[in-house]
């Protein structure tokens, strides 16, 4: 039978490995993959102002990117493919919610200046580009709407 | 209780439970906003609603993890805690930082990192009061007559909780990059160290509540967190799939997060067995349904539903849809907020020197929450499957979908009146045991 300290044997080594091996893939992930993509060479000064503006406003409380945030709003990852330049930095300067005339949610009537409305597309532009192993899946059909 | 400084718990587990309260109340906020219901939207919108329910919720199960340990490691150690002094100011400061937090939230300043999104600043003073935290319990435990392996394996899953808060508080300008490290904090918590905490309240639990040989208990305590490592580390993984980090991370992620239900099954098999096997019938059943439905409900919650998702091509649909929310609704309730209800309902009557074991409320506090709960569940669930196959696979757009699937938001309503019910019962029983007092105190 298993004995209290061969038990404590089993954790112990198990913890050490299996960290060490985590540190030795993350440093992997971050040195030798994710640095040397080219996306990771346009990251502009545009781009970082873009993303504070997105932690700042915390729009990952409503919305998803790399499908990650909350469940309330549309996945953004793909959002300049799927809307274009133009209508995000729209809705992104309107000074009434978005939404609210069309569905029951509303969007937080930011009414952004021109800047950080180019700064935030700048940032989805960015973030459109990321290699995501396949993510967002497209739909195998497509459904027309019966008015 | 066998020493005086235990009574702190209280302080914390009513500060727990207060939070509580007030994180459902910010849960119904958003089920009605799904509903179309957002009528709050131009006071408390939706973002402001979800981070004050998640911090709330993160924030009452550290004050429940701080308030067991000081009844824990006290009695495990056999000696008073080291500074009552610095448990009081740490609960005070630690109350203050989280409630300047939810009152920021309303006024836009955050850092919206999902799970984190605690203004900078205040990360810093977390920081601060944690270590203070750890500093008085891990003094404690070491001028202790003893170090029992319950006491270690809780001490640790505090300390390492601590360490890798760190990880998230770096600044990345790569998306994918921020993401990478943002998992060290919210899956190494969860499916890592956390369950430490977990195993170790509950190893104290079953040793109080069943007289099984503590030997045996704790030997299953080392086996049970060593298959949460095994696991849970590579398993972080399940997080990397797509978000720009290497391929090798699907099979990886995939491989070892299909393998961490083997921890939780193995802590519902352990309680069961343990219960099954000791002779002493403790009179606490309130405290034994908890305990027994922690192990059971956190193995449905996070092994099973974690595990329904966690391969890379069911997720590469179901990522970041009401699935999640599914399974991040069970898996925080059974795994961590029935176990902290459970050092609760068998600390107080040791606390207060009130014999209130069994009465009617506390059971339908047990089944009402519970019940209500599994109903929660499912309704998001079927709310979630049918998301997928209508978004991700038929292609509708996703406000339409939303449209939809409202009906079962009504339902997700229903059942968590049911679920709120449970827990006011829950609450009032607590209230009932009124103050902890020195006459509770008893010789070994
Ligand atoms: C009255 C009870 C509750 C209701 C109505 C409720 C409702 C909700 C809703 C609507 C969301 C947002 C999903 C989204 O982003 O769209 C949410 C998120 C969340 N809730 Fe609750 N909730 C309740 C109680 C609880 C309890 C008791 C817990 C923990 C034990 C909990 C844990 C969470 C977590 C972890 C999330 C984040 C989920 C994710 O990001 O996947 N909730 N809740
Ligand atoms: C008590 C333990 C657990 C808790 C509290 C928990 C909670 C959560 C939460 C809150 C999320 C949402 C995270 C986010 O999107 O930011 C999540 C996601 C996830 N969990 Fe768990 N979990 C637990 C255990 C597990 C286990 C054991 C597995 C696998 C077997 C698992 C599989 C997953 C997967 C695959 C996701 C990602 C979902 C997605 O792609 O959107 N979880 N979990
Ligand atoms: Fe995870």
């Amino acid at each position: 039978m298993l004995t209290k300290s061969q038990a404590k044997l089993f954790f112990l080594a198990g913890t050490i490995i299996f960290s060490v091996l985590f540190l030795g893939l993350s440093y992997d992930t971050q040195m030798n993959h994710v640095a040397n993509q080219p996306y990771e060479k346009t990251i502009t000064p545009a781009v970082i102002a873009g993303k504070h503006l997105w932690e700042g406003n915390n729009c990952m409380g409503c919305h998803t990117i790399f499908g990650e945030g909350a469940y309330y709003a549309p996945e953004l990852t793909k959002v300049i493919e799927r809307r274009g330049e133009g209508y995000v930095k729209g809705l992104l300067m309107s000074p009434t919610p978005w939404g609210e005339h069309t569905s029951g949610r509303k969007m937080v009537a930011y009414g952004f200046s021109e800047e950080d409305a180019q700064y935030l597309v700048e940032y989805f532009k960015w973030i459109g580009t990321v290699d995501l192993n396949g993510f967002p899946a497209k739909p195998k059909y497509k459904i027309e709407k019966n008015n | 209780m066998k020493f005086k400084t235990q009574k702190i718990a209280y302080w914390f587990f009513l500060s727990a439970l207060g939070l509580l309260a007030l994180q459902i109340i910010y849960g119904f906020f958003m089920g009605f906003a799904h509903m179309g219901m957002d009528g709050l939207h131009d006071f408390i919108p939706f973002n402001t609603a979800r981070a004050v329910h998640t911090n709330l919720l993160v924030f009452w199960l550290l004050l429940g993890f701080m308030g067991s340990a000081y009844y824990i490691i006290p009695e495990e150690s056999q000696n008073e805690l080291y500074s009552p002094k610095l448990a009081y100011i740490q609960l005070i400061s630690f109350l203050a930082v989280g409630v300047t937090a939810i009152i920021a939230y309303h006024f836009n300043w955050w850092e919206g990192r999902k799970f984190l999104e605690i203004p900078r600043p205040l990360d810093y003073l977390v920081v601060v009061n944690v270590l203070a935290f750890l500093f008085n319990i891990l003094m404690t435990l070491f001028k202790g007559k003893k170090q029992t392996t319950t006491a270690l394996v809780l001490a640790m899953g505090l300390l390492f909780s601590a360490l890798l808060y760190l990880p998230g508080m770096i600044w990345f300008d790569s998306q994918t990059l921020d993401s990478f490290y943002r998992w060290y904090v919210v899956h190494l918590w969860v499916e890592g160290v956390w369950e430490l905490i977990m195993g170790g309240i509950l190893a104290f639990l079953l040793i109080k509540i069943t007289g099984v040989d503590r030997e045996v208990i704790e030997k299953w305590l080392y086996v049970i967190v060593g298959l949460t490592f095994i696991s849970g580390i590579l398993g972080t993984g399940h997080h990397y799939y797509y978000i720009g980090a290497p391929s090798y991370w699907l099979w990886i992620g995939g491989i070892f997060s299909a393998l961490e239900p083997l921890a939780f099954l193995a802590m519902a098999l352990f309680a069961l067995n343990m219960y099954r096997k000791g002779e002493k019938k403790h009179p606490n059943k309130a405290a034994l349904n908890w305990t027994l439905g922690a192990a059971i409900t956190s193995f449905v919650g996070a092994g099973l539903l974690g595990a329904a998702h966690t391969l890379p091509n069911v997720n590469l649909y179901t990522h970041g849809t009401l699935v999640t929310a599914m399974h991040a609704h069970m898996a925080f309730w059974g795994a961590y907020a029935m176990i902290v209800l459970a050092i609760i309902a068998y600390a107080m009557p040791n606390l207060t020197g009130r014999k209130l074991y069994d009465n009617n409320l506390s059971r339908y506090a047990f089944w009402l929450s519970n019940v209500g709960m599994l109903g929660m569940t499912v309704a998001f669930g079927v709310a979630g499957v049918a998301q997928v196959y209508m978004e991700r696979i038929l292609g509708v757009d996703f406000m339409e979908t939303q449209k939809e699937i409202e009906p079962h938001f009504l339902v997700l309503i229903l059942c968590a009146t049911g679920f709120t019910i449970g827990i006011t019962l829950y609450i009032i029983n607590f209230l009932k045991f009124g103050k902890p007092t020195d006459e509770a105190l008893v010789a070994e």
